[in-house]
């Protein structure tokens, strides 16, 4: 007995034990493998074009052509109004462009577990690196199409659009980050589940595409007005984000800064629970996996 | 000295079968249990982890009760059959997964080798996977940009560092990955057979840098491998596990011998049992012994280690006049590769009355390389053939240190080791 607690005074700079604290979310040691980060976001960012011919301009063909046949279907075919924004090419651009960072993000850390079991099961590094990565490499993406639409903004000015320049352009990183943190959580939430239960990974696919439709990126909020379903799209948290958006964008838009307020505390929790549960499975989900 | 590793009543239970349905009630039923603040129910059942016992329990124990400490500087080796649990304890130790009970306490900073090349990827260039890679393994962008020069001189690739490692032959892959893996500069390193990869060249200069790393820079090591040879050119001391328990730790040559003793009685069936054999039944053969140059049972021999084996026989007849006996050696292709007989060695035996027998065969230093072999037993008394059984038991042979450098020579460079010396003239 007496050696053990002898033992127990020493100080040692690794414990490895069956389970962790709950909240121990070891922070610190993600911030030291920061540098790792980047080189994720790199090879993610580099490798992807690797021989092809296009290169990165692959991020701007699929948000352009998917404009194009919104603006088709629903513009023209389905003829829904579009809260005036004019041309209407810049309201289903905005919209998209901001709901593909959400559904990139997602996807990419939806299957951190599954996707990564080869290099998870060989060597030990904070796993949270990962799914951070993927927020930041799709950063890009969403930077690479945001600067397209601010470039067709300016295009349609010359031709008679007026450019809506205000302060509200100001919560933009704001509604990116928020975008950022849904698609983490729900994203760390779903990955977490999946290592040992795979039935969530096929449903993640056309749960986003559900869920695209059931968030205003092909119609505006103020278009289902008095209708009996438009409360079960303005409870979406992520409607008053996409509305916000378009309104810090164009000055049309609708939402209030407490519904606002609603998405921002929905995307703290779903966060906060998908850091809990990932760092629950992290340990043990080679066993499993 | 200080202790930097102490592990601690470390188990590890894995569930066996696929994950399902019963996965599920399984699980609720965990958590139930936990929720009413019990003990996990699937923790008591568990059986050991051992092939022949083909148990009901669904949930077995990799690892039951393992408690050693390592010292500063030491270089341990860890052997062991498959399935023992040495790479259970390696994955717990380089936390890719985490033990069921007990605790592992380590002090400094680790960092494994569970496979060289861990996270490259084909597409990215040279330079662009030393970076990548040695990220993943822990080191900071400034330690791999001080010591890119020497990783790529180590690994030979000037040339192609800005290739897409695609390109790159199996053999530079493996050596820029070892590079990486080479210059992490860890006060202790777990490393996995990551030797068995590349020719003997790279093989060398490998094992060289890991006894440079634990000798001269007092680096603790933990090395798994079943190339005894790499074991005994490295290791300070050695342990053996054995069903996920620890079973002996001592000296290294202490435990290789231990190792090559104590396996489970290889199952065969009783030669006296065998019906496929030619013979007019003046002797049948019996049995066989496989012992070391201590005359103790071994279950299996090694590379440039003394061979002795103990032929079983019974004598049906009043007196043989000549007894001439054969060993024929298959490697595992069916090709005959060795013919041992007392008739080339002149020594057939003569006037034999004795109801039973024992043929003694001794081979000093076995050349054959590792694996496993056949052997066919052949007699013939007074000229007739006795006995003959194909294929009448196997011998698995292990890696050894013959040419007493550590090296085990690749696998596709012949059949057998032999003394042999080379000499230069210049002019």
């Amino acid at each position: 007995m007496n050696n053990l607690t002898t033992a127990e005074k020493e100080h040692w700079d690794l414990v490895i034990q069956p389970k962790g604290g709950l909240f121990n979310l070891n922070l610190k040691e993600v911030w030291k493998y920061r540098d790792l980060m980047w080189l994720f976001v790199r090879r993610d960012f580099t490798a992807q074009y690797k021989q092809t011919i296009l290169g990165p301009l692959w991020h701007l063909i699929q948000p352009v052509f998917t404009t194009l046949m919104f603006l088709i279907v629903f513009g023209k075919i389905a003829n829904i109004p579009t809260d005036d924004i004019k041309p209407i090419f810049l309201f289903y651009m905005s919209g998209i462009t901001i709901w593909n960072y959400f559904s990139g993000c997602l996807t990419a850390t939806s299957s951190t577990f599954v996707t990564n079991a080869g290099i998870f099961g060989k060597v030990y590094f904070p796993r949270l690196v990962v799914p951070l990565s993927s927020v930041f490499s799709n950063m890009i993406k969403f930077g690479i199409q945001f600067l397209l639409l601010l470039m067709m903004m300016i295009f349609f000015s010359l031709k008679g659009f007026t450019m809506y320049i205000s302060i509200t352009w100001l919560i933009i990183p704001l509604l990116i980050v928020m975008m950022a943190a849904m698609g983490l959580g729900l994203g760390m939430i779903v990955s977490s589940l999946t290592t040992k239960y795979r039935d969530l990974n096929i449903l993640v696919g056309f749960a986003i595409q559900l869920l695209m439709y059931a968030t205003p990126i092909a119609y505006p909020l103020s278009y289902l007005q008095n209708k009996n379903y438009a409360s079960w799209i303005a409870w979406n948290p992520l409607t008053p984000v996409v509305e916000a958006f378009r309104y810090a964008l164009f000055g049309k838009g609708t939402f209030t800064i407490n519904s606002l307020l609603y998405s921002a505390l929905f995307i703290v929790i779903t966060l906060i629970a998908g850091l809990l549960l990932f760092n629950k499975v992290e340990k043990t989900f080679m066993d499993t996996v | 000295m200080n202790i930097v590793i102490k592990i601690e009543n470390l188990s590890k239970q894995y569930r066996l079968g696929t994950v399902g349905t019963g996965t599920i009630s399984h699980d609720l039923n965990r958590f139930w249990h936990k929720v009413r603040g019990k003990e996990d129910p699937y923790l008591k059942i568990g059986e050991e982890n051992n092939d022949s016992n083909k148990g009901s329990s669904e949930y077995i124990w990799a690892l039951k009760d393992i408690n050693f400490e390592v010292k500063q500087g030491e270089v341990l080796g860890i052997i062991g059959r498959n399935g023992a649990g040495k790479s259970t304890l390696l994955k717990i130790l380089s936390r890719t997964t985490a033990p069921t009970i007990g605790s592992v306490k380590v002090k400094g900073r680790v960092a494994s080798l569970l496979e060289v090349g861990t996270g490259f990827h084909p597409e990215l260039s040279g330079r662009e996977n030393i970076f990548l890679n040695g990220a993943i393994l822990g080191m900071t962008k400034q330690e791999i940009k001080k010591r890119f020069d020497e990783i790529v001189d180590f690994a030979g690739v000037e040339k192609y560092i800005d290739t897409p490692v695609k390109r790159y032959s199996s053999g530079m892959y493996v050596r820029l990955a070892f590079g990486v893996a080479a210059h992490l500069e860890p006060e202790i390193l777990i490393v996995d057979e990551v030797l068995a990869v590349g020719d003997a060249e790279f093989q060398k200069k490998a094992l060289g840098k890991m006894k440079d790393v634990s000798t001269n820079e007092g680096r603790t090591v933990l090395f798994v491998s079943h190339n005894m040879a790499a074991i005994q050119n490295l290791c300070t001391r050695a342990m053996m596990l054995e069903s996920g328990k620890l079973l002996f730790s001592g000296q290294v040559n202490d435990t290789i011998t231990y190792y090559l003793k104590s396996a489970v009685q290889r199952e065969h069936t009783a030669l006296l049992e065998r019906k496929d054999r030619i013979g007019n039944g003046a002797i049948l053969f019996t049995g066989f012994e496989l012992k070391n140059s201590l005359n103790e049972g071994v279950n299996f021999f090694q590379t440039g280690g003394d061979f002795m084996m103990n032929i079983l026989f019974n004598n049906n007849v009043e007196v043989i006049k000549e007894l001439k006996i054969a060993l024929g050696i298959n490697n595992y292709l069916g090709d005959r590769i060795l013919h041992l007989s007392n008739e080339m060695t002149n020594h057939v035996f003569r006037n034999i009355t004795g109801k039973q027998g024992i043929i003694k065969i001794t081979l000093p230093k076995l050349p054959l390389k590792h694996g496993r072999y056949a052997i066919t037993l052949f007699s013939t008394v007074d000229g007739n053939i006795a006995d003959w059984i194909q294929d009448a038991f196997y011998i698995d042979v292990e890696h050894g240190d013959f040419y007493k450098n550590g090296i085990s020579l690749s696998n596709d460079q012949g059949y057998f080791l032999l003394e042999h010396e080379f000499y230069l003239t210049t002019f």
